[in-house]
């Protein structure tokens, strides 16, 4: 980790996150990856709006809000420009999943063509939280948002599969592609760092649970998170030039013990179970098993 | 010394001697040669700038802003549909202060799709905080940049601009042209002193979000500063006056106004055209001049009521329409002289690309003195 | 105070937000069993989990918003949340 003055936090208490927030969390710990020598720059997103209400910002370094879907494109100009006066901070963006799978799309793919020496986090938290939690490219298969509601005619609220963006910017030439989540604190810390001192556009995607969009106790974010893992829905995966490099193995629990913590997939069990949905959902676990190999077999420890 | 070029060539090679470090544009009809001039330039080594070949306006006017922000010098050029899809952008560099200059080569909107001129881009974005300056001909489009340059940096305005030249009457038009030297315009245009920038040195939040308790008092500090940029631009056209022989200190220029009664009101290249007609009509007898306006941001509303006092009838050339409600710029100019007692008409004129020649301002000169107004000019009724 | 152009601040005004008024449950902690991991410090949102000088931690409750993480990933399970008495 990078050197952090003791009782010196670089994203400061006071912000106005829920309590238990994921995303929150995910700022801290990857300020204490980059340390002070960083420049962030943010899409707008409930990270940007909980942080910093003038004159009120948690940053501790400088950090910079344009637009929702522009990110990229401003991190493209700040590398550009810190390139031209030969100066050393490392350009991060961090977005939320919205900003990220969705309607910043054109901007990313543009900065990772180019090749900028940046790196880009995606908070993940499955839907558009800060507007009141809708469905976004990143909501997984049958949960419930306020746009992907289960209804007569949509009894798995969510119709559609979770976007592969990890994938999408490995195909662009990205030299570094990871997945990471906040159950595993240290492990996103060494992504981050490993991330920011690679050159060119690097790519990292953090899964932090939203308790007040997911409907789960403040307290268990982070056994939310960890169950994620745990049931194979999502995968700690690190991409070097494209290819699969090193996946978290576990064993593997059932998707339902993840899913009926959640008011998002209640529907899945009341009024009546849809043992249709869940089995897909238990589908889509098992292929992510076998695309990343991590399933761990007998007598084979974590990894 | 006066050489013959191309206007989107004397703006690029002005903007090279403006010393931008990061230039960041997406091609599109005719701001087309400029951009491609400098990346050669930038290729070339003779400018020691980044060039990012980003993939859309929208990324375009971002990346501009994300440099700025980090203290560089940037520039860009953009017109028509590229400049609609950086609606959101440009107010956001507005709103966050930072001093980028931008080419506007003016093109029409659609739909229907036309790559030809009028100020309908420009004029469209009046309210996003962006100067606005309007060139006449390719001199002054070259001369307008460092002026740009010199009124956006100025601590006390910090402002991005537009500066709009009619695509393909001056971007593709050859003219001659004074370039000054490069010493010339170091001496002019001090090196980038950014108000303040990201850096992890000195940390700080850029483009916070206000609450109702804050958000009219930052409005309010971009509307005093486009006012201050008023005395801010005569300033800086009299100081490129004194350097350069060419003097840009007013924000509207009278041509033959002196004792006038009838007085057009024009933005751009459409003045040339203007300032023929009127030496054949006042060589006729006529008592007609031109109220020519430099900066539509900030919109010169007393100037204007000062230049055009004497005068009992105006009538207003617009190159745009805001749909529904009359041309933009005849609007303003009727606000400007309430109670004035002049007669203000306005006429949509030269949408698209269609010729203005000097019998047409003549017509239109005939048609305010006989009271008819507040109409597209030359509509060819037999399509409709 | 003058406003900042550009809508721009420097660090630290964030603390002028106590956020600990949010709270309905507190953390306590109890030094006697903490092993002295600093999970708690590591996991909290809000950054407010200090080291003490004995190398057991304590929540700053100006800001603890009472979310009860920490008491979540305590393994000597030597967090506990109270209800705030106020």
């Amino acid at each position: 980790m990078a050197e952090v003055e003791q009782g010196c936090e670089l994203f400061s208490a006071g912000h106005r996150a829920c309590g238990g927030c994921g995303p929150a969390l995910a700022a801290r710990l990857l300020l204490k990856a980059t340390g002070k020598n960083v420049i962030i720059a943010s899409a707008t997103g409930c990270m940007e709006v909980f942080s910093t209400p003038y004159p009120e910002t948690a940053w501790g370094v400088p950090w910079i809000h344009s637009l929702f879907e522009n990110v990229a494109a401003v991190a493209s100009g700040i590398e550009a420009s810190l390139k031209r006066q030969g100066r050393s901070e490392k350009v991060v963006c961090i977005g939320g999943d919205g900003a990220t799978f969705d309607i910043g799309v054109l901007c990313i793919s543009g900065a990772f063509e180019r090749g900028h020496d940046i790196t880009y986090i995606c908070y993940d938290n499955e839907a558009y939280m800060n507007t009141g939690i809708q469905r976004s490219g990143a909501t997984p298969y049958g949960a419930s948002t306020t746009t992907s509601p289960p209804g007569a005619c949509a009894p798995g609220g969510n119709p559609l599969p979770k976007k592969d963006m990890p994938a999408i910017l490995a195909a662009h030439g990205a030299p570094y592609v990871a997945t990471a989540s906040i159950a595993y604190p240290n492990d996103f810390v060494q992504k981050v760092e490993r991330a920011i001192n690679t050159p060119g556009p690097c790519y990292i995607q953090v899964h932090t649970p939203c308790c007040t969009g997911w409907g789960f106790e403040s307290g268990e974010t982070l056994a939310m998170a960890k169950l994620a893992i745990d049931t194979g829905l999502w995968v700690n995966y690190e991409m070097v030039d494209g290819k699969v490099v090193k996946a978290k193995k576990v064993r593997r629990k059932p998707v339902e013990e993840y899913l009926a913590k959640q008011k998002r997939f209640r529907h899945l069990f009341k009024p009546a179970r849809r043992d249709d949905v869940i089995a897909n959902i238990q589908a889509i676990a098992d292929a992510n098993a076998e695309r990343f190999g991590i399933d761990i077999k007998r007598k084979e420890s974590s990894e | 010394m006066l050489e013959f070029m191309e206007g989107s060539h004397a703006v690029a090679e002005i903007v090279k001697r403006c010393r931008p470090q990061v230039i960041a544009a997406y091609p599109i009809t005719p701001q087309t040669h400029i951009v491609e001039d400098l990346a050669q330039m930038v290729a070339n080594c003779e400018i020691d700038a980044e060039y990012i070949t980003v993939e859309s306006e929208f990324s375009a006017l971002s990346a501009c802003l994300g440099a700025s922000a980090a203290g560089s010098r940037v520039y860009s050029a953009t017109t028509s549909q590229g400049l609609a899809l950086m609606f959101e952008v440009c107010f956001n560099a507005a709103g966050m202060r930072q001093p980028i200059v931008m080419s506007i080569t003016n093109r029409s909107l659609g739909a229907p799709l036309s790559i030809w001129n009028d100020q309908q881009d420009s004029i469209s974005l009046r309210d996003s905080g962006w100067l606005q300056f309007y060139a006449e001909d390719n001199q002054e489009a070259a001369d307008l940049h460092m002026i740009a340059y010199k009124v956006c940096e100025d601590h006390d305005i910090l402002l991005p601009a537009f500066v709009c030249f009619d695509g393909f009457i001056l971007s593709h038009t050859y003219e001659p042209v004074d370039l000054p030297s490069q010493e010339e315009v170091d001496a002019y245009l001090p090196a980038f002193t950014p108000y303040q920038r990201l850096d992890a040195a000195s940390p700080l939040s850029f483009g916070m979000y206000a609450t109702p308790e804050y958000y009219t008092e930052f409005r309010y500090e971009i509307d005093q500063a486009l006012y201050r940029a008023k005395d801010a631009f005569v300033k800086a056209g009299r100081e490129f006056g004194e350097q350069f022989g060419r003097d840009y200190s007013a924000l509207v220029e009278g041509y033959r106004l002196e004792d006038a009664d009838t007085a057009l009101v024009a933005m751009g290249s459409i003045c040339g055209t203007a300032k023929d007609a009127i030496d054949e009509m006042r060589d006729a007898g006529k008592k007609v001049g031109l109220l020519k306006i430099r900066t539509y941001r900030p919109f010169p509303g007393p100037e204007i009521a000062d230049a055009l006092s004497g005068v009992s009838t105006v009538a207003v050339l617009d190159k745009n329409i805001s749909l529904g409600g009359g041309g933009a710029v005849g609007t303003e100019v009727k606000a400007a002289l309430y109670g004035s007692g002049a007669a203000v008409y306005d006429y949509i004129i030269a949408l698209g690309g269609r010729d203005v020649r000097k019998r047409d301002v003549a017509a239109v000169v005939d048609l305010a003195e006989k009271g008819k107004g507040d109409m597209f000019y030359g509509l060819r009724t037999e399509v409709l | 105070m003058a406003l900042r152009i550009g809508c721009a601040a420097p660090p630290g005004r964030a603390l002028d937000n106590k956020t600990g008024a949010w709270r309905v449950f507190k953390p306590v902690f109890d030094p006697e069993t903490c092993s002295k991991c600093g999970m708690c410090a590591t996991v909290c949102p809000e950054g407010c989990v200090r080291e003490t000088e004995e190398g057991t931690f304590e929540p700053d409750l100006d800001y603890c918003k009472g979310c009860g993480i920490c008491e979540e990933v305590c393994p000597k399970k030597s967090i506990r949340m109270e209800k705030e008495e106020k």
